[in-house]
């Protein structure tokens, strides 16, 4: 006898036979829920576990006791004594009837649809299709729709099980799809031509359970079983998505998602599907080179790791740094500093998206969101302050949605306007100037009514705050909810007062006993932290005496030698001008890349080609704290090395100590041995900034921007379909018709945008979504990066006559 | 012939929307589009998509919701049709009273096949009709939404030939 209990409704079994065998299961689940989990399997289309019950498919007809009937089992909850018989012949009739009706109208065409092989439609059809078909009237046909350059449409497959219209619905939170039309003219799709904008569009594709949505990029590529899977995980946020890709002669053809019940359940976001093309763009840097009089020319490993070593050798230590990308893996990020410091190296910083370091001694061992993915879906009530959520961490957006839908309140507080795929109960958009201040009253609100106080040194503070009237629900909900959170992000992690905003954050979260966590952005934040890419803290966050400088001190005193591992400074760091500044001038820089860019050619003197994503195996750790592997799924070039080899030959070549791994789980045992778990799961903030409330003038305009979604990283930059997905025009500024205005400007014209001596210029376009007395600039592209920081005063100069 | 049509809703039907709206729930505002959507095409003709999405947003429902809708029931028009409308049933009763014929003298007369306008942007002649309860009169016809029944040619030349 098979028992399905959920620990929730323990109570109210009903015990019904399924096919003869007994079944205890909660009242009311639906039968084929019930009849999964027993193993007895009925046939479906538009059911999944995931969607609501929409019942229109008619395919898991089954017998039940007394019913006189066939009854869809996905949509007959089960009951005491209920019996059912999913194979009886009144229930074979009535399957093999609905497959006939479906097929009438599918135009069999498996030979050359990409969903062959592992088509629902197929598979069924071989269960319960006819093997003559009936039906020799004309078929219907559907004109397929152009929906973006991610989702492959053949509508004509089509079953309208509408399982992708659901998922627009319940799961994306954008309705994109519908079906109009009815009877024989329903057709699947978006109605005005139009390309999907859900950052989790792809998943469409796996749940079609026919070959009418695919994937574009894969079109045509190979069949289901040519292709060999492998594990991998997500590259490109903190999220960790556990993601399988499939493979043909080495070559990644598409990716999936891998289930995971506490990570990404069946969805991942489009970026983690289609990031792969970025491994095959033209920018791959494939041979170790060298500049030798202003010329790139191609070198040897053992040639190039001999010089590099010289030269590092010849200059101090402490005119050295080291910035390194947080998307590196452990064993990278550990070999890295292990190099650095056997050198005495301490000018090592993986924080390129901050500038405030003040507070450094207080971070956590480890940027931790507080909780585990799970549970955010879980909450009552979330304050996020300073996150683009969507674009940052689609998958988390996602988790928050699910909070939001089973009735979570949930609040931003952002310095621009974000897009929102849920119902807030509050949307604050605050100009960066006046960020802290905003926070401080809504703590002073909430230091008055908490029964938690605040370190007496805030109080002077707090006497000076006081809420304004769109801040007040924030305080109210938080202080009379069970589960509540406050998840700071990136946004804020980028501002020049991070330190304060992060302390009066994290009092808020403390003064209504919510969880305080971080939304750390790249996908292996964690572990950079942890594994000491940090000035202040060596391996297990283990404080240096004498801290080496932090990125904006290497940026700001140039250091004479640089050494960059997966990181292009000019879009991944938050100060782009400075940062080419101070690599222009260094006397050397060397690149680890996967990739080249025109800067780089620049700036550089070596650029060693490093083994990227899928290339590579090695571990990252994801914002929960969950250690995960990611796996060697296709060959790169010869040339092109893994991260660890190189810095293991870098450390032999220097002569260092402990560099003569043979594999990388020698690697791998080394960090595991470091581990000592002295650092625990904690956000607690031990120490105090002194936090003061600056006041700018009315008059001056600051600027604001985020990178976007497909610009994030170097591999999702080089992604072909998602760079066409993100469609965005790389020179427009967003501004406030009142700033136009006030500034002089003409919409559609250009304008330079000034930051002390850095200057660029940009399309002015209106978007009263936008602050007055802030511009939008988009971050992370060719125009931001001759800028300075992201909130900084701006002057703006209309450049065209009317 | 097309005409630029305007991105917001107007006045007038501003009004009905707020009409029906007034007799829904306030969390179920989109219960409103149908009525709403009778309004747009009164005024248009037909169903423009940019006074869809407008709908769409006063209604703080999915674009596409809205397009279902509109596609879904055969009194709405997705795109400009002439002047009147002219629907011939073609179901049972009448077809057993001649409704065929009638549709047939129709499209010979106006030079136009059933889904068509003529040039003239006058006439317009719907697509195939679903019985619409006028069975005892069969054959029949509805034109600007009133029914003629016991169709004749002579009949049909006499209503159509009036209209302006
Ligand atoms: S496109 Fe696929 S998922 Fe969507 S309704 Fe049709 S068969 Fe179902
Ligand atoms: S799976 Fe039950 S009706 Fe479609
Ligand atoms: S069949 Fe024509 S009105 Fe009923």
């Amino acid at each position: 006898m098979t028992d399905i209990v959920n620990d929730e409704s323990q109570q109210d079994l009903v015990t019904l036979t399924i096919d003869g065998v007994e079944v205890k299961a909660p009242r009311n689940t639906m039968l084929i829920e019930v009849a999964d989990q027993a193993g007895v399997s009925i046939p479906r289309f538009c059911y999944h576990k995931h969607l609501s019950v929409a019942a229109n498919c008619r395919m898991c007809m089954v017998e039940v006791e007394k019913a006189p009937k066939p009854l869809p089992a996905c949509a007959t909850p089960v009951s005491e004594g209920m019996k059912v018989y999913t194979h009886s012949e009144l229930a074979l009739d009535a399957q093999k009837g609905t497959m006939e009706f479906l097929l009438i109208n599918h135009p069999l065409d498996c030979p050359v649809c990409d969903q062959g092989g592992e088509c629902e439609l197929q598979d069924v059809a071989m269960g319960y299709g006819g093997d003559v078909s009936r039906f020799n009237e004309r078929k219907r046909v559907v004109r397929d729709k152009n929906i973006g350059p991610l989702v492959s449409t053949d509508m004509t497959r089509c079953i309208h099980c509408t399982r992708c219209v659901r998922f627009g619905s319940e799961i994306a939170g954008v309705s994109e799809l519908g079906a109009t039309g009815r009877g024989e003219f329903m057709e699947i799709g978006t109605y005005v031509e139009k390309s999907l904008s859900s950052e989790l569009s792809g998943n469409v594709i796996d749940l079609c359970p026919v070959g009418a949505l695919n994937a574009k990029p894969s079109r045509m590529k190979a069949r289901a079983w040519e292709m060999v899977e492998q594990s991998n995980i997500s590259a490109h946020d903190s999220f960790g998505s556990n993601l399988i890709m499939h493979t043909l002669r080495n070559e990644v053809i598409r990716v999936v998602p891998e289930e995971n019940a506490e990570v990404n359940e069946t969805w991942i976001s489009d970026r983690d599907r289609f990031s792969y093309e970025g491994m095959y763009s033209d920018n791959r840097l494939t041979q170790v080179m060298q500049k030798n009089d202003g010329e790139w020319q191609p070198s040897y490993w053992s040639d190039a790791l001999h010089s590099i070593a010289q030269t590092l050798k010849q200059y101090d230590a402490e005119e050295i740094g080291f910035l390194v990308s947080p998307n590196q893996s452990n064993e990278e990020i550990y070999l890295t500093q292990k190099l650095a410091r056997a050198l005495e190296i301490k000018n090592i910083d993986h924080r390129v998206n901050q500038i405030d370091f003040e507070q450094q001694h207080a971070d956590p061992a480890f940027p931790w969101l507080g909780q585990s993915i799970a549970d955010v879906g879980k909450q009552d009530a979330i304050l996020i302050i300073g996150s683009d959520l969507r674009s940052e961490q689609p998958m988390l957006a996602h988790k928050v949605r699910q909070a939001n839908a089973r009735g979570a309140k949930v609040f931003v507080v952002n310095p621009h306007y974000c897009k929102f795929h849920m119902p807030l109960s509050g949307h604050v958009v605050v100009k960066p100037q006046e960020w802290l201040a905003k926070i401080v009253g809504l703590l002073a609100e909430l230091n008055n009514s908490s029964k938690h106080n605040v370190p007496s040194d805030l109080n002077m503070l707090l006497s000076t705050g006081k809420v304004d009237s769109d801040m007040a629900g924030i305080a109210k909900t938080l202080l009379n909810v069970e589960h509540s959170s406050v998840l700071i992000g990136n946004l804020m992690q980028l501002h020049y007062e991070y330190s304060s905003l992060r302390a009066i954050s994290y009092w808020l979260s403390q003064l209504t006993e919510s969880s305080f966590g971080y939304v750390s952005t790249a996908s292996n934040s964690a572990g950079a932290s942890l594994l000491g890419a940090l000035p202040h803290r060596t391996v297990m966050s283990k404080t240096i005496d004498e801290p080496g400088m932090n990125y904006q001190q290497m940026i700001q005193s140039p250091r004479k030698v640089f050494v960059l591992l997966g990181l292009e400074p000019e879009w991944d760091c938050v100060l782009p001008t400075q940062t080419l500044k101070a690599l222009q001038q260094a006397e050397v820089v060397i690149a680890i890349n996967s990739f080249t860019t025109e800067g780089m050619r620049e700036y550089c003197d070596w650029m060693l080609p490093i083994k990227c994503y899928a290339e590579a195996e090695g571990t990252k750790i994801n914002m929960e704290g969950r250690w995960q592997s990611y796996f060697k799924v296709v060959d790169s070039d010869d040339e092109i090395k893994d991260g660890w080899k190189i810095l293991r030959m870098l450390g032999a070549e220097l002569e260092l100590d402990g560099f003569d791994y043979v594999d990388i789980d020698d690697v791998r045992q080394e960090i595991s041995q470091s581990l000592d778990n002295s650092f625990g799961f904690s956000n607690e903030l031990p120490s105090l900034p002194k936090i003061e409330i600056k006041n700018w003038d009315e008059g001056i305009v600051f600027s604001t921007g985020a990178i976007p979604i497909y610009s994030i990283d170097s591999i999702v930059r080089n992604a072909s379909s998602l760079k066409q997905a993100q469609d965005l025009d790389e020179s427009v500024m967003m501004i406030n018709s009142i700033d136009v205005e006030k500034h002089g400007l003409i919409e559609g014209k250009w304008v330079k945008v000034s930051q002390d001596e850095d200057s660029s210029i940009f399309k002015c376009v209106i978007n009263n979504k936008i602050e007055p007395g802030t511009v939008y600039i988009p971050r992370g592209l060719p125009r931001s990066e001759k800028l300075g920081g992201v909130y900084a005063p701006v002057q703006l100069k209309n450049l065209s006559v009317a | 012939m097309s005409k630029i049509i305007p991105k917001e809703l107007s006045a007038e039907v501003q009004e009905h929307v707020v009409d029906w709206l007034k007799r829904f729930p306030d969390d179920q505002k989109q219960s409103a589009v149908l009525g709403s959507l009778h309004a747009i095409q009164h005024e248009h003709g037909y169903l423009p998509v940019v006074q869809m999405d407008a709908l769409a947003e006063r209604l703080e429902m999915p674009a596409i919701a809205v397009y279902e809708v509109a596609s879904f029931y055969s009194m709405f028009e997705l795109e400009p049709v002439g002047k009147h409308t002219i629907a011939v049933c073609t179901n049972l009763s009448c077809i057993l009273r001649g409704g065929e014929d009638v549709l047939n003298y129709i499209e010979s007369k106006l030079n136009i096949k059933c889904g068509q306008s003529t040039a003239d942007g006058k006439y317009y002649l719907k697509n195939e009709e679903e019985c619409l309860a006028g069975c005892c009169g069969a054959p029949m016809m509805q034109v600007n939404h009133v029914y003629y029944e016991n169709l004749t040619e002579a009949k049909v030349d006499e209503i159509l030939d009036v209209l302006d």
